[in-house]
């Protein structure tokens, strides 16, 4: 096994590594409509035409809450969170390299987009999730 | 009819029309833990209760839909006509998340507005035990390699790293969006709710827990998922809940006891999620609430105003205060101002979940969609004991399953 670097790859295919890593969203060609997940067609107006898009790094916290009682293997507490970033895309994530207390997460705080590394499989691969952190 | 003795004048909406539908009989279950009954044990209780309650039998029932989100694909309908009786009719097994047994009362209420049945029985049951936490699939079973694997091409489970999926923390958030939004809401606004409706419980022999709970104790209990603390959260539990709907040409025919204790369907209202931005990555709980309660006023012919109580899908604290907004229980982006004013309290302009609500009453899922309409309609015919509210005219029941499904339905007591 290659020990010394693992090879990464993201925990969920919208998330795009490398020096710059940002999420991507299949944005339907006829509405705007913009999905992370694998499409059948568009939930907003049916169409089956998407392209693919980067969404902007910068966000803004529009809700969140603190979870104390997490699931298994998951540490806890930890900030649960859904953005909306610069562009107007609404994204659930987990607020990261901030204090877990609803005195230091503020509704409407400035965020941006990293990564980090949640664990390595057998074959020496690392999985890395995003979050965003205070800006 | 006979000699009125109060001369009031009731609206022609209570009238009897050959196509309105109307609550006959019902019944619950306490809920409660029932290690020694199994689900269809439960359900025969609820029905055969509700059955009594309208002096009918197993035997003049035309469709039964019975709702379970865990046994409705055990064939709790069927399982239970095993034991109440057999006769032939057209079973539905009705599983729609928290909106299971709502949607169970209006299947019925559909065949009968079709025209296929006059009387049909709907029944909500479910047995959940200590199932611990709902939501989120858990990411204990590590993978040992890691491979994308379906629609977002996750390489593991992604509850607690892409946000939280524990139904906790999804309705907190939906909590928190609305703070966000609007001023005078807060941890003290959510708590408020919680203590409520435990206060409300202790009236209820029917609830789960009894127990009065002070603020400073309900905002002190172990959170959960800030701001939703463990006293702020329904319970997991056991019950059932069952309902006799009949037509209005049917009940016409019945004697003068059945008409005078049966209780209007004015409206019946399903709806799912529209599309909107925010809620393809979060659950949107708020757009089919309101479209339902928009749906089922014009239905209805009523207004919020109209309303001597409601009860509503109280899952979560932070739930609940959302949906007095969604429901126009109060001003656009006033639910802090509504329940800090006692408003939703018993004794209130609009009292909500006088049974205690699922944060003390208890939420066995299937059941929980009946259980709310038995409640209101207890009170519609002024058999509500301890917890009466006086003179109830006019009520309404709202649930919600995440995905989503929600369910409103307007009563209204009958006219004699």
């Amino acid at each position: 096994m290659q020990a010394d670097t693992p090879t990464q790859v993201p925990l969920v295919s919208y998330l795009r590594l490398g020096p710059r890593p940002h999420l991507v969203a299949n944005q339907c060609t006829n509405c705007g409509a913009r999905f992370f997940d694998r499409r059948n067609a568009c939930a907003q107006c049916g169409l089956r035409e998407f392209k693919s898009v980067r969404v902007d790094n910068a966000a803004k916290l529009k809700a969140f809450t603190i979870v104390h009682r997490a699931a298994p293997g998951i540490p806890a507490p930890y900030v649960s969170a859904i953005v909306e970033t610069a562009d107007g895309t609404t994204v659930r994530s987990n607020v990261v390299n901030c204090e877990p207390d609803p005195e230091v997460v503020q509704l409407g705080m400035n965020l941006k987009l990293t990564t980090y590394p949640i664990g390595t499989d057998d074959h020496g691969t690392e999985a890395v999730a995003f979050g965003y952190q205070p800006a | 009819m006979a000699t009125t003795k109060s001369p009031t004048t009731r609206s022609s909406a209570t009238t009897i029309s050959d196509d309105s539908v109307w609550i006959l009989g019902t019944h619950m279950t306490r809920f409660a833990r029932y290690p020694d009954s199994d689900v269809v044990d439960l359900a025969a209780e609820a029905s055969i209760a509700a059955l009594e309650d309208g002096d009918v039998t197993i035997h003049d029932m035309d469709v039964l839909a019975a709702g379970s989100l865990f046994n409705a694909g055990t064939g709790i309908g069927q399982r239970l006509q095993k034991q109440i009786g057999q006769t032939g009719i057209p079973v539905y097994n009705v599983a729609n998340a928290c909106a299971t047994g709502a949607t169970a009362v209006r299947t019925v209420y559909l065949s009968i507005k079709a025209g296929e049945a006059d009387l049909g029985l709907a029944v909500g049951v479910e047995q959940m035990g200590k199932m611990g936490l709902l939501g989120g699939a858990g990411t204990k079973k590590e993978k040992k390699v890691f491979e994308p694997s379906g629609r977002y091409g996750a390489v593991t489970g992604v509850d607690g790293y892409i946000g939280t999926e524990g139904m906790p923390g999804v309705f907190a958030q939906a909590g928190m969006e609305y703070a966000n939004e609007y001023d005078g809401v807060g941890f003290e606004q959510f708590a408020r709710v919680a203590y409520k409706n435990h206060l409300h419980s202790t009236l209820n022999p029917l609830a789960q827990y009894r127990k009065e709970f002070s603020m400073e104790e309900i905002m002190a209990s172990p959170t959960m998922s800030y701001p939703n603390t463990l006293l702020m959260c329904c319970p997991t539990g056991d019950g059932a809940a069952a309902a006799v709907l009949v037509s209005g040409q049917r009940l016409k025919a019945m004697p003068a006891q059945a008409r005078k204790r049966a209780v209007k369907i004015s409206a019946s209202v399903l709806t799912s999620d529209p599309y909107t931005e925010a809620g393809q990555v979060q659950p949107d709980v708020n757009t089919l609430t309101r479209n339902a309660a928009a749906q089922a006023y014009e239905a209805a012919g009523v207004g919020p105003e109209d309303l001597d109580l409601v009860e509503l899908h109280d899952c979560f604290a932070t739930a609940e205060l959302i949906h007095y907004d969604n429901l126009g229980l109060c001003e656009p982006g006033a639910a802090g101002d509504f329940i800090d004013s006692g408003a939703p309290f018993r004794d209130g302009t609009t009292p909500v979940n006088v049974s205690g609500g699922l944060i003390s009453k208890g939420h066995p899922i299937g059941a929980t969609g009946v259980a709310n309409v038995f409640e209101v309609t207890t009170h519609l015919r002024g058999e509500a004991g301890d917890r009466q509210i006086a003179d109830a005219k006019v009520g309404l029941t709202h649930v919600i399953g995440l995905g989503s499904a929600c369910a409103v339905h307007v009563l209204e007591r009958a006219a004699a």
